[in-house]
């Protein structure tokens, strides 16, 4: 019956809290998870409720690298060190990491927990590891330390206060006219991700994309997080160029807490 | 070997994808579709667009899981829009609504006959969704009665009862569905409802505290209430509740049903679960010398 208790809520207690920037906090739990980089976990808050977030760190503790949303985000952002928080998982499939010698990992904003423990991972395996992260100012950069140990930082704000003046697709495509890259890994706000994957296709680049839809199960039963007939919690949340290519939804269709189909950027 | 008729309806496995998984919307059918189901029941559709309850929506045990999602589906214009084509589909289509009474249900049932489903399946029988089922008092032989009787004048099509078997007198509330113009007989919906409680923070798992209980768990009580449905009813009955594997299939065959639904499974087992358990029963039939499923419908009160 192995195949049901896995799925049950494991208890931990937040061991660290880091205020990573205005609106970001890491919350370091005492559970102990291997996961891939790219799946993700299901955070239980008793009674307020459950939401899915990537591990920025996993092995003897896990931490997730959360942004402050909504009301269960809030409710987390007003947790101290020693607080109860439940977690189930890991979640989903990863990002593939074979064969690849020289990366360009592509994030923005919270997009960047998705892809730490990647450029990490990537460094290990012996990878060379470029990342252009794309914030809206300074303070929203965060594991700029972690990531200068692993990656060449390529950093594009807004407004211009750190880095590059501009968003990260022109700063992308400035890095990709210079140097050939064997993968792009890309995490970011959907809008973002659909303009990563037209430069890929222009410039031939294998990639994968990690994507964010409504979830309620995780588990592939509800169908709330579907993009077209795959389920983000089970087959993905990483998708390769080809399926994004392949697919109706991607950029366009995600489906609200009822299951209604709605539009990105409204009608 | 696998291949069925079920109220008219041709079916080339008996595994029919249950009502409230992979259902939201054709996305959703279509992978069940490939997973190989023999046929695809929707999500519960209600008159409006329900939110559901807060998540967490599902909370697990060591032998099942507990669910309750509170109905959440986008309405009865939005359904009527998706599911307008079903031209995509090589395999039956079934809808399921859910309402709060009777004249609710009419409405529901009215408009979900124009569209091409092969059957209409009503849910009165969900455990944890306060205003419906059994929390709207619809598990008696009384609303059972009133509320079929009533959608049985609005469509020509086959109608399912769907039923629960945590019900004491659930044998006399099918044969109350059957006797107001029921085609079949779907047992059971989860039973309950149950609760999980973590201790750590001495508080349940679930949003909305109770719900639906499901998989391994509950699947011998199904079959002893399939078993007592078969001694006493005409129309066919669609066994629910706990099917992981193709034996598992053929156990509720043997008890009486005439086809299987699977829910639960798929978070197990993936949406090719129906192949999979599929290949497991040929398999079975053929070591045994079996020609067809059919063949084993209740064989167990022999
Ligand atoms: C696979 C995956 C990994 C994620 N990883 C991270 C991460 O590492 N760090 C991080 O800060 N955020 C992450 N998110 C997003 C995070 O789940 C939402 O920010 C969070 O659920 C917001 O909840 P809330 O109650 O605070 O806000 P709400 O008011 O509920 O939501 C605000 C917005 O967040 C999104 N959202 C809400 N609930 C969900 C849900 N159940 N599933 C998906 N999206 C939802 C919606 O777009 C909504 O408009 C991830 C999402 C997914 C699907
Ligand atoms: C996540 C989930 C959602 C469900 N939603 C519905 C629903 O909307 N309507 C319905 O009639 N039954 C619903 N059910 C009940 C199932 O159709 C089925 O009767 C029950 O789960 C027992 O089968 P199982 O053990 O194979 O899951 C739901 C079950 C689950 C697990």
């Amino acid at each position: 019956m192995n195949e049901f208790a896995k799925h049950m809520i494991k208890t931990g207690r937040i061991t660290k809290i880091v205020e990573e920037a205005p609106n970001i906090k890491t919350f370091e739990l005492s559970i102990a998870m291997h996961a891939e980089p790219g799946q993700f976990v299901m955070a239980f808050l008793p009674q307020v409720g459950e939401r899915p977030f990537a591990l920025t760190q996993a092995g003897k503790k896990i931490a997730i690298t959360v942004k402050k949303r909504g009301p269960f985000t809030e409710k987390l952002f007003s947790l101290k060190e020693g607080s109860f928080l439940g977690i189930r998982g890991p979640y989903g499939k990863g990002f593939s990491l074979q064969n690849v010698g020289k990366a360009c990992l592509v994030a923005a904003g919270i997009g960047i927990a998705a892809l730490i423990r990647l450029a990490e991972e990537l460094a290990k395996e012996g990878a060379s590891v470029t990342l252009i992260f794309a914030c809206k100012s300074a303070n929203e950069i965060i594991f700029k330390e972690r990531l200068e140990k692993v990656a060449s930082l390529h950093i594009a704000t807004e407004d211009g206060s750190a880095g590059f003046k501009g968003d990260c697709i022109e700063l992308l495509e400035k890095v990709l006219k210079k140097q050939s890259y064997d993968k792009l890994y890309c995490c970011g706000p959907e809008a973002m991700m659909v303009s990563v994957l037209k430069l890929c296709e222009k410039y031939a680049i294998d990639a994968e994309f990690a994507v964010e839809r409504y979830m309620k199960c995780a588990v592939g039963l509800c169908g709330h997080c579907c993009l077209d007939e795959w389920l983000v919690c089970t087959d993905g949340p990483v998708f390769s160029k080809e399926q994004l290519l392949a697919s109706k939804e991607f950029g366009r269709i995600y489906y609200s807490k009822s299951g209604k189909r709605m539009r990105f950027g409204g009608d | 070997m696998l291949a069925i008729e079920l109220c008219g309806i041709k079916l080339k496995n008996p595994l029919i994808l249950a009502s409230g998984v992979l259902g939201l919307n054709k996305n959703n059918l279509l992978r069940a579709q490939k997973g190989g189901a023999g046929a695809l029941t929707i999500k519960s559709i209600s008159l409006e667009e329900r939110f559901g309850h807060e998540t967490p929506n599902v909370a697990f045990f060591e032998a099942g899981m507990l669910n309750a999602f509170g109905y959440c589906n986008p309405g009865l214009e939005e359904a009527l829009r998706e599911f307008a084509d079903l031209s995509c589909f090589s395999v039956p289509v079934i809808a399921s609504c859910t309402a709060s009474n009777a004249s609710d249900f009419v409405k529901l049932v009215s408009a979900l006959d124009k569209l091409d489903f092969a059957a209409i399946e009503l849910p009165l029988s969900c455990p944890h969704t306060p205003g419906h089922g059994l929390l709207a008092g619809q598990g008696t032989v009384e609303a059972t009665k009133e509320i079929v009787k009533a959608c049985r004048k609005k469509t020509k099509k086959p109608l399912w009862v769907k039923i629960n078997a945590s019900l004491p007198n659930a044998v006399d509330i099918a044969l109350a569905a059957e006797q107001a113009g029921a085609d079949a007989i779907t047992c059971s919906n989860t039973l309950g409802p149950g609760m999980v409680i973590n201790i750590a923070s001495a508080k349940p798992v679930l949003a909305f505290k109770v719900g639906g209980v499901s998989g391994p768990a509950i699947r011998p009580i199904i079959v002893r209430t399939i078993y007592d449905l078969y001694k006493r009813l005409k129309i066919p009955i669609i066994a629910l509740g706990g099917v992981l594997r193709g034996e598992h299939a053929i156990e509720m065959l043997m008890a009486g049903a005439s086809a299987v639904g699977i829910a639960t499974g798929i978070a197990i087992r993936g949406p090719d679960i129906f192949k999979k358990c599929c290949d497991e029963m040929s398999e079975w039939l053929k070591k045994h010398d079996y020609k067809s499923v059919t063949e084993l419908i209740g064989v167990a009160h022999e």
